[in-house]
């Protein structure tokens, strides 16, 4: 815009006055008045965020953390690269809770409800209403190829559901590993300028317990149900070296799920634009990763740390691993699904 | 709306368009690069923007071996290594040094590191500086900025490739409470000045101090504080906040996590702008109402970490003194450690 206006006034200025360039002189000052106003929104605001004031949290009385007395003991709370590892016991959430309200964040929630998956959405945003980020600003973003299924689900206030029409495939494999590129698609156009954080989740599952601003950071991943016990040679990390999610036996940190992961609109841009990426190069190369856009997930975080991780506690299933007492909640859990029936 | 033209209010035109242009040019720059740092390209490094909780930036790492992280097993069982708003406490076994040398060396980060040797105090630089040579930083970008009043008794010390020292002559003042607390007054000065321009972080620290281990990237975040040696046991009763509330440096008995040292703190040039400046300008009001704080500048810093959390916390480790407080089992090394000194002579 900046090198159309040049190009249309400057190019006009060298010659003499006639009155034809002195209306558009008068028509252009509106013009620059705006463009000043609306350039300088952006570095009046950028800048004052530079050096300006911090937000500061109000005076909270809770107990006094102690230095002495881990918060767990029975489990790993921070990573190697000093990523905290989020369970109960870690967090004060009405600390967290402040410090992001002060901050006004917004928090876009993705799901994936395509062909026979609409079922699934009524008990998703209906748990969703009890347990995802209340309090908060939130922006349900639900992917379908068929939104007239779409249930109506009464939302509570500063809440708001979004439906996003997409194709779907005949494949769930297809239909599993293209959300990354639906959403890096619709991170550019569209996250970016209404959320903070996007949390990407699968629909064939609940919310049972709190799943809150703790979770928040620049790129999460939540360790796999299934495998956080295991050595990294167990984990199924894709491992032909002909596919782009291929990762060595000696490699690799934890074993994260695909139906969980997050972050800012920015990493989580990158994190599936890359994955996308990565999946269409398998498929020139004909290869298909082990597990799909679950596999690529995991390369990508394995070079690409995450800010935070989750424990089990987000994300587990009742039925197949009950409920060990490493786990003090379950906060979002499969819920039962006939996988033939459902997948077609 | 004069629809003929004259030279004159042209010629007036013509003067105010390359004006026009300019702050065209100056305010659009903020707005361009602010939205095109948004998206960027896939793999290239992106800042979240300035004045958010986590200044983080995720990079691509290359391959690299070492042991799995356990889920199961805690790398310390004996201290908390996480406080209740999920900022890292920096102990031993807690980090891996080489994931994190690689993440932030791949941003190519500069640390400044300033230090204060005012009056006889610069008789403490030498050692400082080089053991800071041998522990702080090894491999990083550093720049030391000296603080001082006698520029000419800043020891030759030889410093290593990527490092360089900066002596900043500044006024003393007689009271070394005073002294102590203006270094507030001067971080935030120089920040706004020159430091936001040459580095990332910020490092303060004493300078009657030496390093005696690793002191690195580990350390590096947004707004960090260092646990005080004396207190990391105490209950928040027994920590000396100020405690009178005409004082803007004042706590409640009920409030408080922890008693951080003024010795040893930091972060981002923006982070550590902000809290130097509003710990001046309580300092300033204090004064104004006829009080000081009972530790003066630690008085304050501690009132603005409360309601400004660190977004990292360093364990004693970081701030020890030997003489006093021996060698505990639960400290697993000593990094930076008082230098034994004579107070009543140092202070004149």
């Amino acid at each position: 815009m900046l090198r159309w206006w040049m190009a249309g006034a400057g190019a006009e200025e060298l010659r003499l006055g006639r009155p034809k360039r002195c209306t558009i002189h008068l028509g252009i000052l509106p013009l620059i008045v705006f463009a000043l106003v609306f350039f300088g929104y952006g570095f009046g605001s950028h800048r004052s965020q530079e050096l300006g004031d911090s937000e500061a949290v109000t005076r909270m009385v809770y107990a006094q953390p102690k230095v002495l007395t881990p918060s767990r003991k029975d489990v790993l709370v921070l990573t190697p690269w000093l990523a905290p590892i989020i369970w109960e016991g870690t967090f004060n959430i009405d600390i967290l809770n402040e410090q992001f309200r002060l901050q006004n964040t917004t928090v876009g929630l993705t799901v994936f409800a395509i062909k026979k998956y609409v079922v699934f959405l009524k008990l998703f945003l209906e748990t969703a209403e009890q347990q995802f980020m209340v309090g908060h600003k939130v922006i349900y973003y639900v992917f379908t190829d068929c939104p007239a299924d779409v249930p109506q689900v009464p939302l509570g206030a500063g809440r708001k559901l979004v439906v996003l029409t997409v194709r779907n495939y005949t494949r769930w494999q297809d239909v599993s590993m293209h959300r990354m590129e639906m959403i890096s698609r619709f991170s550019e156009q569209r996250f970016l300028h209404e959320v903070d954080y996007l949390v990407c989740a699968d629909v064939d599952m609940k919310f049972s317990d709190h799943v809150g601003v703790e979770i928040l950071s620049a790129l999460f991943g939540t360790l796999h149900p299934g495998f956080y016990s295991s050595s990294r040679e167990a984990f199924t990390y894709e491992r032909r070296p002909e596919s782009q999610a291929y990762i060595p036996w000696d490699e690799g940190d934890f074993y994260y799920m695909g139906a969980f992961f997050g972050g800012s609109v920015v990493e989580v841009y990158h994190l599936t634009k890359a994955c996308h990426q990565a999946i269409v190069q398998d498929m020139a190369n004909g290869i298909e990763a082990v597990w799909h856009d679950e596999s690529h997930l995991n390369k990508y975080l394995l070079h690409h740390k995450p800010t935070k991780v989750l424990s089990p506690e987000y994300m587990w299933d009742q039925q197949l691993l009950g409920w060990p007492s490493i786990m003090k909640k379950l906060r979002y859990v499969a819920v039962p699904k006939n996988h033939q029936a459902i997948r077609n």
